[in-house]
Protein backbone atom coordinates (compact mmCIF):
# COMPACT_ATOMS: atom_id res chain seq x y z
CA UNK A 1 0.00 0.00 0.00
CA UNK A 2 2.64 2.58 0.98
CA UNK A 3 4.38 1.08 -2.05
CA UNK A 4 1.91 2.02 -4.52
CA UNK A 5 0.99 5.38 -2.62
CA UNK A 6 4.54 6.38 -2.52
CA UNK A 7 5.00 5.56 -6.34
CA UNK A 8 1.90 7.27 -7.38
CA UNK A 9 3.21 10.52 -5.21
CA UNK A 10 6.28 10.10 -7.20
CA UNK A 11 4.50 10.17 -10.57
CA UNK A 12 2.23 13.12 -9.75
CA UNK A 13 5.10 15.02 -9.07
CA UNK A 14 7.20 14.16 -11.92
CA UNK A 15 3.90 15.67 -13.69
CA UNK A 16 3.90 18.28 -12.01
CA UNK A 17 7.52 18.79 -12.82
CA UNK A 18 7.00 18.23 -16.33
CA UNK A 19 4.55 20.58 -16.77
CA UNK A 20 5.36 23.08 -14.62
CA UNK A 21 9.00 22.94 -16.99
CA UNK A 22 6.93 22.84 -20.65
CA UNK A 23 5.47 26.01 -18.89
CA UNK A 24 8.59 27.71 -17.82
CA UNK A 25 10.28 26.79 -21.31
CA UNK A 26 7.50 28.12 -23.37
CA UNK A 27 7.31 31.67 -21.72
CA UNK A 28 11.41 31.87 -21.56
CA UNK A 29 10.73 30.73 -25.56
CA UNK A 30 8.42 33.80 -25.92
CA UNK A 31 10.53 35.83 -24.32
CA UNK A 32 13.65 35.21 -26.47
CA UNK A 33 11.52 35.00 -29.58
CA UNK A 34 11.71 31.39 -30.48
CA UNK A 35 7.93 30.31 -30.35
CA UNK A 36 6.45 31.30 -33.52
CA UNK A 37 3.20 32.67 -33.49
CA UNK A 38 1.79 29.84 -35.49
CA UNK A 39 2.53 27.60 -32.24
CA UNK A 40 -1.26 25.99 -31.59
CA UNK A 41 -2.81 23.00 -32.48
CA UNK A 42 -1.37 19.00 -33.32
CA UNK A 43 2.15 20.34 -34.75
CA UNK A 44 2.58 23.04 -32.19
CA UNK A 45 5.46 21.11 -30.99
CA UNK A 46 7.23 20.44 -34.20
CA UNK A 47 6.43 23.93 -35.49
CA UNK A 48 8.31 25.16 -32.78
CA UNK A 49 11.33 23.32 -32.15
CA UNK A 50 12.26 24.03 -36.00
CA UNK A 51 11.69 27.83 -35.57
CA UNK A 52 13.71 27.57 -32.16
CA UNK A 53 16.34 26.00 -33.40
CA UNK A 54 16.77 28.09 -36.67
CA UNK A 55 16.53 31.18 -34.19
CA UNK A 56 19.25 29.64 -31.58
CA UNK A 57 21.36 28.49 -34.47
CA UNK A 58 21.02 30.90 -37.30
CA UNK A 59 19.55 33.80 -36.27
CA UNK A 60 22.24 36.41 -38.31
CA UNK A 61 23.63 33.34 -41.22
CA UNK A 62 23.75 33.84 -44.46
CA UNK A 63 21.32 32.18 -47.28
CA UNK A 64 23.94 30.25 -49.75
CA UNK A 65 24.74 32.83 -52.46
CA UNK A 66 26.30 31.46 -55.70
CA UNK A 67 28.63 32.01 -58.65
CA UNK A 68 27.44 34.01 -61.84
CA UNK A 69 28.17 30.70 -63.95
CA UNK A 70 25.42 28.88 -61.81
CA UNK A 71 22.59 31.44 -62.81
CA UNK A 72 19.69 29.21 -64.83
CA UNK A 73 19.68 29.66 -68.59
CA UNK A 74 16.08 29.08 -68.34
CA UNK A 75 14.66 29.76 -64.23
CA UNK A 76 11.03 28.04 -64.04
CA UNK A 77 8.51 30.42 -63.42
CA UNK A 78 5.80 29.36 -61.28
CA UNK A 79 1.88 29.29 -61.69
CA UNK A 80 0.67 33.23 -60.89
CA UNK A 81 -2.74 34.32 -60.34
CA UNK A 82 -4.83 35.92 -63.00
CA UNK A 83 -3.79 39.68 -63.15
CA UNK A 84 -6.88 41.95 -61.79
CA UNK A 85 -8.34 44.74 -63.75
CA UNK A 86 -5.78 47.38 -62.03
CA UNK A 87 -2.70 45.55 -62.09
CA UNK A 88 -3.06 45.21 -65.99
CA UNK A 89 -3.85 49.03 -66.01
CA UNK A 90 -0.11 49.73 -63.46
CA UNK A 91 1.16 46.82 -66.01
CA UNK A 92 -0.08 48.97 -69.54
CA UNK A 93 1.96 52.21 -67.39
CA UNK A 94 5.36 50.19 -66.80
CA UNK A 95 4.90 50.26 -63.01
CA UNK A 96 5.09 53.79 -63.02
CA UNK A 97 2.30 54.80 -60.43
CA UNK A 98 3.55 51.46 -58.63
CA UNK A 99 3.70 52.24 -54.68
CA UNK A 100 5.07 50.14 -51.52
CA UNK A 101 2.58 51.91 -48.85
CA UNK A 102 4.25 51.26 -45.48
CA UNK A 103 2.11 51.40 -42.54
CA UNK A 104 1.53 50.00 -39.06
CA UNK A 105 5.16 50.94 -36.60
CA UNK A 106 7.15 53.09 -38.63
CA UNK A 107 7.16 57.26 -37.80
CA UNK A 108 6.65 58.19 -41.62
CA UNK A 109 4.15 56.04 -42.87
CA UNK A 110 4.89 56.58 -46.41
CA UNK A 111 4.30 54.95 -50.08
CA UNK A 112 7.20 54.73 -52.07
CA UNK A 113 7.21 54.64 -56.10
CA UNK A 114 9.86 52.27 -57.71
CA UNK A 115 11.95 54.89 -58.64
CA UNK A 116 12.42 55.82 -54.79
CA UNK A 117 12.81 52.41 -54.20
CA UNK A 118 15.77 52.22 -56.88
CA UNK A 119 17.13 55.24 -55.74
CA UNK A 120 17.92 53.44 -52.25
CA UNK A 121 20.62 51.53 -50.71
CA UNK A 122 20.85 48.83 -53.65
CA UNK A 123 21.89 44.67 -52.96
CA UNK A 124 22.30 42.18 -55.39
CA UNK A 125 22.40 38.65 -54.90
CA UNK A 126 22.67 35.51 -56.67
CA UNK A 127 19.96 33.06 -54.71
CA UNK A 128 18.28 30.18 -54.71
CA UNK A 129 14.76 29.53 -54.80
CA UNK A 130 13.94 26.80 -53.27
CA UNK A 131 10.08 25.82 -53.40
CA UNK A 132 8.23 23.31 -50.92
CA UNK A 133 7.12 21.46 -53.78
CA UNK A 134 11.13 20.27 -54.31
CA UNK A 135 12.43 22.17 -57.69
CA UNK A 136 14.77 25.10 -57.08
CA UNK A 137 16.59 27.40 -59.81
CA UNK A 138 19.36 29.99 -59.27
CA UNK A 139 19.23 33.74 -60.16
CA UNK A 140 20.52 37.25 -59.41
CA UNK A 141 18.48 39.59 -57.61
CA UNK A 142 18.69 42.82 -57.01
CA UNK A 143 16.26 45.19 -54.88
CA UNK A 144 16.27 47.79 -51.61
CA UNK A 145 17.50 45.63 -48.53
CA UNK A 146 13.91 45.23 -45.80
CA UNK A 147 15.55 46.56 -43.44
CA UNK A 148 16.94 49.94 -45.53
CA UNK A 149 13.23 50.47 -46.48
CA UNK A 150 12.10 50.31 -42.03
CA UNK A 151 14.51 52.57 -41.45
CA UNK A 152 13.83 55.12 -43.84
CA UNK A 153 10.51 54.93 -42.59
CA UNK A 154 11.62 55.48 -39.03
CA UNK A 155 10.30 51.78 -37.80
CA UNK A 156 9.92 51.77 -34.02
CA UNK A 157 11.76 49.63 -31.32
CA UNK A 158 8.40 47.66 -30.78
CA UNK A 159 8.37 46.03 -33.75
CA UNK A 160 8.26 42.48 -34.05
CA UNK A 161 6.27 41.49 -37.54
CA UNK A 162 6.21 42.54 -40.56
CA UNK A 163 3.11 41.24 -43.23
CA UNK A 164 3.33 42.12 -46.70
CA UNK A 165 0.50 42.01 -48.69
CA UNK A 166 0.26 41.48 -52.70
CA UNK A 167 -1.76 42.88 -55.59
CA UNK A 168 -3.52 39.91 -56.05
CA UNK A 169 -4.77 39.14 -52.35
CA UNK A 170 -2.00 36.94 -51.51
CA UNK A 171 0.00 37.94 -48.29
CA UNK A 172 2.57 36.56 -45.41
CA UNK A 173 4.47 37.77 -42.42
CA UNK A 174 7.81 37.28 -41.20
CA UNK A 175 9.87 38.53 -38.08
CA UNK A 176 11.76 41.11 -37.27
CA UNK A 177 15.03 39.02 -37.32
CA UNK A 178 14.03 38.02 -40.71
CA UNK A 179 13.15 41.33 -42.19
CA UNK A 180 16.20 43.16 -41.01
CA UNK A 181 18.58 40.38 -42.25
CA UNK A 182 20.99 41.59 -44.95
CA UNK A 183 19.85 39.28 -47.93
CA UNK A 184 15.90 39.82 -47.17
CA UNK A 185 15.06 42.05 -50.47
CA UNK A 186 12.43 44.16 -51.45
CA UNK A 187 13.47 43.16 -55.08
CA UNK A 188 12.57 44.92 -58.28
CA UNK A 189 15.59 43.45 -60.60
CA UNK A 190 16.41 40.33 -61.76
CA UNK A 191 18.84 38.88 -63.68
CA UNK A 192 20.20 42.34 -64.73
CA UNK A 193 17.00 43.73 -65.84
CA UNK A 194 13.45 45.01 -64.65
CA UNK A 195 12.07 41.94 -62.38
CA UNK A 196 9.21 40.63 -65.16
CA UNK A 197 5.51 40.28 -63.52
CA UNK A 198 6.06 35.72 -64.38
CA UNK A 199 8.64 35.70 -61.63
CA UNK A 200 6.97 38.59 -59.67
CA UNK A 201 7.53 41.88 -60.77
CA UNK A 202 7.37 45.23 -60.20
CA UNK A 203 7.88 43.93 -56.60
CA UNK A 204 8.80 40.85 -55.20
CA UNK A 205 9.59 40.13 -51.23
CA UNK A 206 12.70 37.95 -51.41
CA UNK A 207 13.47 35.80 -48.11
CA UNK A 208 16.04 33.45 -49.46
CA UNK A 209 16.73 31.72 -46.24
CA UNK A 210 13.01 30.21 -46.44
CA UNK A 211 10.93 28.74 -49.46
CA UNK A 212 9.50 30.56 -52.30
CA UNK A 213 5.99 30.56 -50.49
CA UNK A 214 7.56 33.29 -48.55
CA UNK A 215 8.87 34.98 -50.85
CA UNK A 216 5.82 36.54 -51.82
CA UNK A 217 4.98 38.35 -56.01
CA UNK A 218 3.43 41.28 -56.91
CA UNK A 219 3.99 43.44 -53.25
CA UNK A 220 2.57 46.90 -52.88
CA UNK A 221 2.21 47.35 -48.98
CA UNK A 222 3.88 46.23 -45.62
CA UNK A 223 2.77 46.56 -42.52
CA UNK A 224 5.46 46.97 -39.33
CA UNK A 225 3.29 45.26 -36.42
CA UNK A 226 3.88 43.98 -32.68
CA UNK A 227 1.85 41.03 -33.10
CA UNK A 228 0.29 38.81 -36.00
CA UNK A 229 -1.91 37.14 -33.25
CA UNK A 230 -4.92 39.18 -34.22
CA UNK A 231 -4.33 39.23 -38.31
CA UNK A 232 -4.25 35.82 -40.33
CA UNK A 233 -0.52 35.28 -40.25
CA UNK A 234 -0.44 34.11 -44.12
CA UNK A 235 -2.77 33.13 -46.96
CA UNK A 236 -1.06 29.54 -46.48
CA UNK A 237 -1.31 29.79 -42.57
CA UNK A 238 -4.49 27.49 -42.13
CA UNK A 239 -2.37 24.53 -43.97
CA UNK A 240 1.29 25.33 -44.07
CA UNK A 241 3.75 26.60 -41.54
CA UNK A 242 4.56 30.07 -40.99
CA UNK A 243 7.93 29.43 -40.59
CA UNK A 244 9.26 28.23 -43.95
CA UNK A 245 13.15 28.45 -42.85
CA UNK A 246 13.05 23.95 -43.28
CA UNK B 1 25.09 -29.84 -44.16
CA UNK B 2 28.03 -27.96 -44.30
CA UNK B 3 26.58 -24.75 -43.70
CA UNK B 4 24.71 -26.95 -40.57
CA UNK B 5 28.13 -28.13 -38.83
CA UNK B 6 28.94 -24.17 -39.41
CA UNK B 7 25.45 -22.81 -37.58
CA UNK B 8 26.02 -25.59 -34.73
CA UNK B 9 29.59 -24.55 -34.16
CA UNK B 10 28.62 -20.90 -34.39
CA UNK B 11 25.94 -21.77 -31.81
CA UNK B 12 28.52 -23.20 -29.22
CA UNK B 13 30.50 -20.46 -29.79
CA UNK B 14 28.48 -17.76 -29.27
CA UNK B 15 28.27 -17.40 -25.36
CA UNK B 16 24.94 -16.21 -23.92
CA UNK B 17 24.85 -12.69 -22.68
CA UNK B 18 25.93 -12.70 -19.01
CA UNK B 19 22.67 -11.16 -18.24
CA UNK B 20 20.21 -13.17 -19.73
CA UNK B 21 22.69 -16.32 -19.00
CA UNK B 22 21.76 -15.18 -15.43
CA UNK B 23 18.21 -14.76 -14.58
CA UNK B 24 16.40 -16.79 -17.53
CA UNK B 25 13.19 -14.35 -16.88
CA UNK B 26 15.69 -10.94 -17.72
CA UNK B 27 14.27 -9.27 -20.44
CA UNK B 28 14.88 -10.16 -24.26
CA UNK B 29 14.76 -6.18 -24.89
CA UNK B 30 15.72 -3.75 -22.33
CA UNK B 31 13.01 -1.05 -21.71
CA UNK B 32 15.12 1.88 -23.41
CA UNK B 33 15.31 -0.21 -26.78
CA UNK B 34 11.83 -1.22 -26.68
CA UNK B 35 10.40 2.50 -26.14
CA UNK B 36 12.85 4.15 -28.68
CA UNK B 37 12.01 1.34 -31.15
CA UNK B 38 8.18 1.79 -31.10
CA UNK B 39 8.38 5.46 -30.81
CA UNK B 40 10.72 5.16 -34.12
CA UNK B 41 8.21 3.11 -35.70
CA UNK B 42 5.65 5.38 -35.14
CA UNK B 43 7.76 8.43 -36.75
CA UNK B 44 8.85 6.63 -39.59
CA UNK B 45 5.46 5.49 -40.47
CA UNK B 46 4.35 9.23 -40.38
CA UNK B 47 7.58 10.30 -42.39
CA UNK B 48 6.79 7.72 -44.81
CA UNK B 49 3.02 8.50 -45.52
CA UNK B 50 3.99 12.52 -45.63
CA UNK B 51 7.17 11.72 -47.52
CA UNK B 52 4.90 10.15 -50.29
CA UNK B 53 2.66 13.28 -50.39
CA UNK B 54 5.37 15.62 -50.39
CA UNK B 55 7.20 13.77 -53.29
CA UNK B 56 3.46 13.62 -55.28
CA UNK B 57 4.26 17.14 -55.36
CA UNK B 58 7.18 17.13 -57.60
CA UNK B 59 7.90 13.36 -58.61
CA UNK B 60 11.04 14.29 -60.18
CA UNK B 61 14.62 13.71 -59.18
CA UNK B 62 17.84 15.51 -60.03
CA UNK B 63 21.66 15.89 -59.37
CA UNK B 64 23.61 18.95 -58.42
CA UNK B 65 22.19 22.38 -56.96
CA UNK B 66 19.34 22.90 -59.16
CA UNK B 67 16.15 21.14 -61.02
CA UNK B 68 13.00 22.01 -61.75
CA UNK B 69 10.76 20.99 -65.12
CA UNK B 70 13.12 23.02 -67.41
CA UNK B 71 15.77 20.53 -66.44
CA UNK B 72 16.22 17.60 -67.10
CA UNK B 73 15.72 15.08 -64.34
CA UNK B 74 18.25 12.48 -63.69
CA UNK B 75 14.60 9.93 -63.12
CA UNK B 76 10.92 10.56 -62.71
CA UNK B 77 8.63 8.40 -60.59
CA UNK B 78 6.12 7.31 -62.88
CA UNK B 79 3.03 8.52 -61.22
CA UNK B 80 1.09 11.67 -61.04
CA UNK B 81 1.36 14.81 -59.52
CA UNK B 82 -0.32 17.25 -56.85
CA UNK B 83 1.15 20.09 -59.32
CA UNK B 84 -0.23 21.50 -62.29
CA UNK B 85 3.18 22.15 -63.71
CA UNK B 86 4.67 19.12 -63.55
CA UNK B 87 4.38 17.12 -66.87
CA UNK B 88 3.94 13.40 -65.91
CA UNK B 89 1.70 12.49 -68.40
CA UNK B 90 -1.55 12.06 -66.45
CA UNK B 91 -4.32 13.87 -67.77
CA UNK B 92 -5.15 14.86 -64.17
CA UNK B 93 -3.69 16.48 -60.83
CA UNK B 94 -3.80 14.88 -57.34
CA UNK B 95 -5.25 16.83 -54.39
CA UNK B 96 -2.28 19.27 -52.50
CA UNK B 97 -1.44 17.78 -49.16
CA UNK B 98 1.85 19.71 -48.48
CA UNK B 99 0.35 21.73 -45.54
CA UNK B 100 0.00 18.99 -43.11
CA UNK B 101 2.45 16.88 -44.94
CA UNK B 102 5.38 19.47 -44.38
CA UNK B 103 3.89 19.94 -40.51
CA UNK B 104 3.93 16.01 -39.89
CA UNK B 105 7.32 15.34 -41.94
CA UNK B 106 8.75 17.65 -39.41
CA UNK B 107 7.81 16.98 -36.29
CA UNK B 108 8.02 13.21 -36.89
CA UNK B 109 11.50 14.24 -37.84
CA UNK B 110 12.47 15.47 -34.31
CA UNK B 111 10.52 12.26 -32.75
CA UNK B 112 13.26 10.75 -34.53
CA UNK B 113 16.13 12.58 -33.28
CA UNK B 114 14.45 12.51 -29.57
CA UNK B 115 14.69 8.74 -29.67
CA UNK B 116 17.88 8.36 -31.66
CA UNK B 117 19.63 10.36 -28.87
CA UNK B 118 17.89 8.75 -25.95
CA UNK B 119 19.01 5.60 -27.65
CA UNK B 120 22.50 6.77 -28.16
CA UNK B 121 22.84 8.26 -24.50
CA UNK B 122 21.70 4.76 -22.92
CA UNK B 123 22.69 2.22 -25.43
CA UNK B 124 25.86 3.91 -25.13
CA UNK B 125 26.21 3.97 -20.90
CA UNK B 126 24.64 1.14 -20.77
CA UNK B 127 27.24 -0.96 -23.11
CA UNK B 128 24.67 -2.10 -25.14
CA UNK B 129 26.18 -1.57 -28.72
CA UNK B 130 29.27 -3.07 -27.78
CA UNK B 131 28.01 -5.97 -26.29
CA UNK B 132 25.36 -7.09 -28.23
CA UNK B 133 25.80 -5.11 -31.81
CA UNK B 134 28.92 -5.27 -32.65
CA UNK B 135 29.68 -8.54 -34.20
CA UNK B 136 31.66 -11.32 -31.43
CA UNK B 137 35.31 -11.68 -32.29
CA UNK B 138 35.08 -15.28 -33.40
CA UNK B 139 32.10 -13.82 -36.32
CA UNK B 140 34.25 -11.46 -37.86
CA UNK B 141 35.65 -13.44 -40.39
CA UNK B 142 34.10 -14.40 -43.74
CA UNK B 143 33.54 -17.83 -42.54
CA UNK B 144 31.38 -16.61 -39.73
CA UNK B 145 29.41 -14.39 -42.26
CA UNK B 146 29.17 -16.94 -45.05
CA UNK B 147 27.98 -19.10 -42.55
CA UNK B 148 25.35 -16.85 -41.05
CA UNK B 149 24.06 -15.89 -44.99
CA UNK B 150 23.51 -20.03 -45.22
CA UNK B 151 21.33 -19.96 -42.04
CA UNK B 152 19.38 -17.35 -43.53
CA UNK B 153 18.59 -18.71 -47.05
CA UNK B 154 15.10 -19.24 -48.55
CA UNK B 155 13.46 -22.05 -48.82
CA UNK B 156 15.27 -23.08 -44.83
CA UNK B 157 12.42 -24.18 -43.23
CA UNK B 158 13.18 -22.08 -39.91
CA UNK B 159 16.00 -19.55 -39.60
CA UNK B 160 18.11 -20.29 -36.81
CA UNK B 161 17.02 -17.40 -34.05
CA UNK B 162 18.55 -17.51 -30.67
CA UNK B 163 16.90 -15.53 -28.09
CA UNK B 164 18.64 -12.70 -26.30
CA UNK B 165 21.47 -13.07 -29.46
CA UNK B 166 21.36 -11.01 -32.38
CA UNK B 167 23.18 -13.27 -34.91
CA UNK B 168 26.25 -11.93 -37.02
CA UNK B 169 23.89 -10.69 -39.85
CA UNK B 170 21.59 -8.69 -37.92
CA UNK B 171 24.35 -7.06 -35.81
CA UNK B 172 25.48 -5.76 -38.94
CA UNK B 173 22.33 -4.57 -40.48
CA UNK B 174 20.93 -2.92 -36.87
CA UNK B 175 24.50 -1.08 -36.87
CA UNK B 176 24.34 -0.25 -40.60
CA UNK B 177 20.62 1.14 -40.28
CA UNK B 178 21.39 2.65 -37.04
CA UNK B 179 24.82 4.41 -37.20
CA UNK B 180 24.59 5.03 -41.17
CA UNK B 181 21.11 4.96 -42.79
CA UNK B 182 19.54 6.97 -39.88
CA UNK B 183 22.22 9.66 -39.72
CA UNK B 184 22.69 9.72 -43.64
CA UNK B 185 18.50 10.37 -44.23
CA UNK B 186 18.78 13.22 -41.22
CA UNK B 187 21.98 14.70 -42.67
CA UNK B 188 20.21 14.87 -46.24
CA UNK B 189 16.87 15.90 -44.99
CA UNK B 190 18.52 18.76 -43.33
CA UNK B 191 20.84 19.57 -45.72
CA UNK B 192 17.12 20.46 -48.29
CA UNK B 193 16.61 23.09 -45.16
CA UNK B 194 17.48 26.39 -47.01
CA UNK B 195 18.01 28.09 -43.11
CA UNK B 196 20.12 24.63 -42.14
CA UNK B 197 21.88 24.99 -45.22
CA UNK B 198 22.45 29.05 -44.51
CA UNK B 199 24.31 27.89 -40.97
CA UNK B 200 26.16 24.87 -42.37
CA UNK B 201 26.34 25.28 -45.99
CA UNK B 202 29.54 22.95 -46.43
CA UNK B 203 26.62 19.93 -45.40
CA UNK B 204 24.71 20.81 -48.83
CA UNK B 205 28.18 21.42 -51.04
CA UNK B 206 29.77 17.95 -50.00
CA UNK B 207 26.72 16.13 -50.84
CA UNK B 208 26.82 17.86 -54.72
CA UNK B 209 24.12 20.72 -54.28
CA UNK B 210 20.78 20.52 -53.18
CA UNK B 211 18.92 18.62 -55.69
CA UNK B 212 21.73 16.16 -54.64
CA UNK B 213 20.42 16.29 -50.76
CA UNK B 214 17.27 15.63 -52.12
CA UNK B 215 17.57 12.61 -54.32
CA UNK B 216 19.70 10.90 -51.33
CA UNK B 217 17.55 11.74 -49.16
CA UNK B 218 14.87 9.66 -51.67
CA UNK B 219 16.86 6.88 -52.24
CA UNK B 220 18.17 6.30 -48.56
CA UNK B 221 14.81 5.86 -47.47
CA UNK B 222 14.34 3.38 -50.36
CA UNK B 223 17.08 1.76 -48.48
CA UNK B 224 15.52 1.79 -45.33
CA UNK B 225 12.35 0.67 -46.54
CA UNK B 226 13.62 -2.25 -48.04
CA UNK B 227 15.64 -3.12 -44.54
CA UNK B 228 12.36 -2.52 -42.88
CA UNK B 229 10.55 -5.13 -45.33
CA UNK B 230 13.30 -7.49 -44.50
CA UNK B 231 12.75 -7.24 -40.83
CA UNK B 232 9.57 -7.72 -40.85
CA UNK B 233 9.63 -11.09 -43.14
CA UNK B 234 12.34 -11.97 -40.88
CA UNK B 235 10.49 -11.34 -37.76
CA UNK B 236 7.71 -13.35 -39.25
CA UNK B 237 9.46 -16.24 -40.29
CA UNK B 238 11.36 -16.67 -36.51
CA UNK B 239 7.52 -15.97 -34.82
CA UNK B 240 6.27 -13.13 -35.22
CA UNK B 241 3.92 -13.19 -31.96
CA UNK B 242 6.77 -14.15 -29.51
CA UNK B 243 9.17 -11.84 -31.35
CA UNK B 244 6.42 -9.01 -30.97
CA UNK B 245 5.97 -9.85 -27.81
CA UNK B 246 9.15 -9.39 -26.73
CA UNK B 247 9.48 -5.92 -28.16
CA UNK B 248 6.87 -4.89 -26.89
CA UNK B 249 6.37 -6.47 -23.21
CA UNK B 250 9.87 -6.82 -22.24
CA UNK B 251 9.36 -10.70 -21.80
CA UNK B 252 11.54 -13.13 -22.43
CA UNK B 253 11.07 -15.47 -25.36
CA UNK B 254 10.50 -18.44 -24.94
CA UNK B 255 12.39 -21.28 -27.05
CA UNK B 256 9.48 -22.47 -29.04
Amino acid sequence: MNHITRRSLLAGGATAAVAALGVAVTSAGRRFGLVPPDAEGVFAPGNTLSYAAHRLFGRNALAREFPRSMIAAKPFANEISAPTEAFARHRAEHFAKWTLDVRGLVDTPVPLSLDTLRGMETRSQITAVTCEEGWSYIAEWTGTPLSAVLQACGIRPSAKYVVYYAADGWYDSIDIDEAMHTQTLVTWGMNGSALPVAFGGPLRMRVPRQLGYKSVKFIERLLVTDSVADLKLSTNARSYAWYSGI
Amino acid sequence: MHARQHSAALARSVAPLADASADPLAPSHPRFVRVTHWLTTIATIALMISGVELIVSHPRFYWGEVGNVNTTPLFSLPIPSSRALVPTGYGYTLPDQNGWSRSLHFQSAWLVIFAGLVYIVVGGTAGHFTRRLVPARQDRTWRALRASIAEHRYGQSDIPHRPGIYNVLQRIAYLGVLFVLFPLVIWTGLAMSPGFAAVVPWSVTILGGHQSARTLHFTSIIALVLFVAVHVLMIARAGFRRLMLAMISGTPELRP
